[in-house]
């Protein structure tokens, strides 16, 4: 081999080694594009919600109500939906079977009753009256709406019957299936139908463990990371501590899960699968986190301000609490803002301390059983129900939302507020 | 009730800075002060405040033990045994609340109006002795309040207390990881031998389904049963999966992005990789199990290959994508740290710009990378919700990438869900296996750590 190949091939190596540089960055920005669109395409469907407008006979005898009566709010109250609603349905198709009346009161979510209930309460001019309603579709049914269910497979192993099918097309040509936003997946709470199934009570758990979290991690972290930066002399002590928290940073969550299973709530007795508890624990796993933040943002704070305000007479004290403190606030904001977001993601210790609970009430105070956003996610995903797959998207674009909104925050806190020393 | 306590705590406290300030501008108009006025108002709410709530929170942790001991001292006598008293104490309990179904005895309901009493007593007692002791505190603090008191101090003092003990609270938490996790381990090898944890082959948790208190510590009911091998090899072996594709795409960008990517590239592409790493895992276990699982299923059968639809390599390669970053910016820091000679010498040696890399560079950054490469393993160890929904939950011992696995951390997850006993074995493990995980990810952490930190002053 001459010089003149040697160094054809030396730069054919270079030419290759900064394509591998290239194609690994690809790879890594397609794995982000490839997931995104996976999640999207799945997910944006659950915000759509297919409803079936069927006209409604509000007649007196079938409500075995007075009908030279207009009846009060507790007639209503009291009257006997169920029977109503199945002859209803019934007037689909007319000449249906025992079974099919069954299957037809099936292409309804079982709210039908309070539905109906709800619609001649608010019009209550209605009553013996035939008019249009507007009934929330089954699953199955918003499922084969919306495409996402194959309608070609062999009946046995689907979940909507031909049957179903024949009278929901029917339904369809009459321009009585509507699709609308879907505003009871941000209302409702948990439910085990998927059509009815909402986030309400997972965000409202996120929201009060993320308060108790910053309530408990903030001042506790801001405190310590001054103490260490401006007052903690130089000894193996605060060696000692300055290790432990960066070791802390880097413990599995699922250890934190442990302490709070073990501590907070064997030892302690705090309730079990409540945000406070939840709350305690997520602060403990991102106390190291705000810590390091605040002491990097209080390093930089360059010493000529001390100075300053020590020659002009002020004590130590005065000096970190007026000049100090205040200057590296934004930084330390910003980093609390990120472990939040952090512990806003985290599932793994929330489901050791039972925060996986069924929960179809939405909690009003950090003490009754929630779950969480990113665990609700957990439990959709984990139930077989193929409704559940949208709504698991649609519940990890809320997630993403909130963690990309809470990211600009903490960066245009530190863009807007931070001074640069120079 | 405590919250009203403690509210009245804080507003006595916050009016009483009022107070010692207004005494302070009194003082002033005569005499002259030996600090700011407001320090005055700061001096008398601490020793209001402060004095007042440290009794009312020992009081609160101590009550309820001592309320039990006065309830159970009656009974302690009769040689019953911990188990019995306790039991007893909580129908007491649920008596005094009214939520007693069970069968009543004259001795459960003298107990239980014994019970409502001691209550009664210790709430008004607690709200007597913690208000006068608040009272007397700020009376001492006020008539102490004169022109030449030092406040200043005093203050300054307990405010940096105040500081200390807030950084104490990672080594409170580090000591409450330890114990909680030691405690309930001790425990689970007083049942079962170390070495069948260690050593054993098999693990079958739900075997250990315990009846009743006797057979929970008959030890032969769990020979075979936590043998924690299959789990530990499970646990490496999809880390080592995920680094199998994080290592080489972490790597390469993170060395392209430091040495050849233009100002613009990386301002663009350093922070759009860097949100790999901010997506929660539960996301990733969802992408996993839902696509790149079955994916690999068909993928395997169009190959003629058997795929589980839960394999190692569908969660081991999402965990992957998900530490691509820690590596990736890492290593990029570790680079760019790398001082501008040494490139400069080997350019003027005739190297082209991959030679520099591959022959000056990374021998340099060595130990930086290696330290990012086993902050990645410790991360892919602990990493839990990508295992537990993307991965099996039986544990196979098997180094076959398209079997599924399971290991420490979805195991944990597996053995806790739901209602736990303490004092099961079977929770005991859960324990045993956290530990084991605390001590492997401290060993990566330290180790990486010390081996950046070395590396950084090197260069420094």
């Amino acid at each position: 081999m001459n010089k003149e190949e040697r160094l054809i091939k030396r730069y054919k190596a270079e030419k290759r080694f900064q394509f591998y540089g290239k194609a690994a960055i690809f790879m890594a920005l397609l794995f982000l594009v490839v997931f995104l669109t996976k999640i999207f395409s799945t997910g944006y469907t659950a915000f759509q919600k297919t409803w079936l407008v069927i006209p409604v006979n509000y007649n007196a005898d079938l409500l075995y109500l007075d009908p030279d009566k207009k009846p009060t709010t507790e007639d209503i109250n009291d009257a006997d939906f169920y029977e109503f609603g199945i002859e209803t349905f019934i007037t689909l198709d007319p000449n249906a079977s025992e079974d099919q009346i069954m299957e037809l009161k099936k292409m309804f979510a079982f709210t039908f009753e309070r539905e109906l209930k709800y619609y001649l309460l608010d019009n209550p001019d209605s009553f013996g009256k035939t008019v249009d309603v507007k009934l929330t579709a089954s699953d199955d049914l918003d499922q084969v709406f919306k495409g996402n269910y194959p309608r070609d497979i062999p009946e046995n192993r689907r979940r909507a019957s031909d049957y179903q099918l024949k009278i929901f097309d029917k339904l369809n040509e009459d321009g009585r299936v509507i699709s609308e936003f879907n505003a009871s997946f941000f209302t409702n709470a948990d439910s085990r139908e998927a059509e009815l199934a909402g986030i309400a009570s997972s965000f409202m758990g996120s929201l009060f463990s993320i308060l108790v979290c910053l309530s408990i991690a903030f001042p506790v972290a801001l405190l310590a990371a001054v103490y260490l930066e401006e007052f903690a002399p130089k000894n193996r002590f605060t060696d000692f501590i300055e290790v432990n928290i960066n070791n802390l940073a880097a413990v599995p969550s699922i250890v934190f899960g442990l302490l709070g299973l073990g501590v907070l709530l064997a030892v302690f007795g705090l309730p079990r699968s409540t945000p406070l508890v939840g709350g305690i624990t997520l602060s403990l796993m991102t106390l190291p986190t705000i810590i390091i933040a605040a002491r990097a943002s209080l390093k930089a704070v360059p010493p000529s301000i001390r100075e300053a305000a020590l020659a002009m007479g002020a004590s130590k004290m005065q000096t970190t609490m007026h000049h100090t403190v205040p200057l590296a606030l934004p930084g330390t904001l910003s980093g609390t803002i990120i472990g939040l977001a952090q512990a806003l993601g985290e599932t793994a210790p929330l489901i050791l301390i039972g925060m996986v609970a069924f929960v179809n009430t939405i909690p009003g105070t950090p003490m009754d059983p929630a779950a969480s956003l990113p665990v609700q996610i957990y439990i959709w995903a984990e139930s077989a129900e193929r409704g559940f797959v949208e709504k698991v998207s649609a519940c990890i674009m809320v997630l993403l939302f909130f963690l990309i909104f809470m990211n600009l925050g903490a960066q245009l806190i530190r863009h807007k507020f931070e001074k640069k020393w120079n | 009730m405590n919250s009203v306590i403690f509210l009245t705590i804080v507003l006595l406290a916050l009016s009483s800075y009022f107070f010692g300030r207004k005494k302070a501008i009194l003082i002033q108009s005569n005499k002259r002060l030996t600090a700011l006025p407001k320090f005055y108002g700061y001096y008398l709410a601490i020793w209001c405040g402060a004095p007042a709530f440290l009794l009312y929170a020992l009081w609160s942790i101590f009550e309820p033990s001592i309320v039990r001991f006065f309830i159970l001292s009656d009974y302690s006598s009769q040689g019953l045994l911990e188990g019995e008293l306790n039991l007893f104490y909580e129908k007491v309990k649920s008596l005094s609340r009214n939520q007693y179904s069970g069968e009543l005895t004259a001795e459960l309901q003298r107990s239980a109006e014994k019970y409502l009493n001691f209550r009664d007593i210790a709430k008004w007692s607690k709200v007597v002795i913690v208000l006068s002791l608040l009272i007397a505190s700020t009376g001492y603090a006020y008539t102490k309040i004169s022109n030449n008191t030092k406040t200043r101090e005093p203050v300054e003092i307990f405010l940096k207390g105040v500081f200390f003990l807030s950084s104490l609270a990672a080594i409170l938490t580090t000591i409450g990881i330890i114990f909680s996790l030691l405690f309930q381990t001790i425990e689970f090898f007083q049942v079962i031998p170390l070495f069948d944890f260690v050593f054993g082959m098999h693990w079958y948790p739900a075997k250990a389904f315990v009846r009743d208190a006797s057979e929970a510590l008959d030890p032969s009911m769990y020979s075979d049963t936590f043998g924690a091998v299959p789990i530990f090899a499970g646990t490496f072996f999809i880390a080592l999966i995920a680094m199998c594709v994080a290592i080489p795409i972490g790597l390469l960008s993170g060395i392209y992005m430091a040495e050849y990517a233009s100002k613009r590239l990386r301002q663009y592409a350093k922070p759009v990789i860097e949100i790999l790493a901010g997506i929660p895992t539960v996301v990733y276990g969802f992408f996993a199990a839902l696509t790149v699982g079955p994916f690999l299923k068909d993928l395997g059968l169009s190959l003629g290959l058997e795929v589980s639809a839960e394999s190692a390599l569908a969660a081991g390669g999402v965990m992957g994508i998900m530490i691509i970053p820690f590596i990736s910016s890492l290593s990029d820091d570790v680079i760019t740290s790398v001082p501008q000679n040494l490139r400069d010498g080997s350019y003027a040696m005739g190297a082209t710009k991959s030679e520099t890399i591959k022959r000056v560079i990374i021998p340099a950054a060595l130990p930086g990378i290696v330290g990012s490469i086993l902050l990645g393993v410790s991360r892919a160890i602990g990493e839990t919700m990508i295992v537990v929904m993307a991965s099996g939950l039986a544990a196979n011992l098997t180094l076959n990438p398209l079997e599924s696995t399971s290991t420490i951390t979805a195991q944990i997850v597996v053995i806790l869900i739901g209602d736990q006993q303490f004092g099961d074995p079977k929770t005991q493990a859960a324990f045993a296996l956290g530990l084991s995980l605390f001590i492997v990810t401290l060993v990566l952490n330290i180790v990486a750590l010390s081996v950046v930190k070395k590396y950084r002053e090197k260069y420094e």
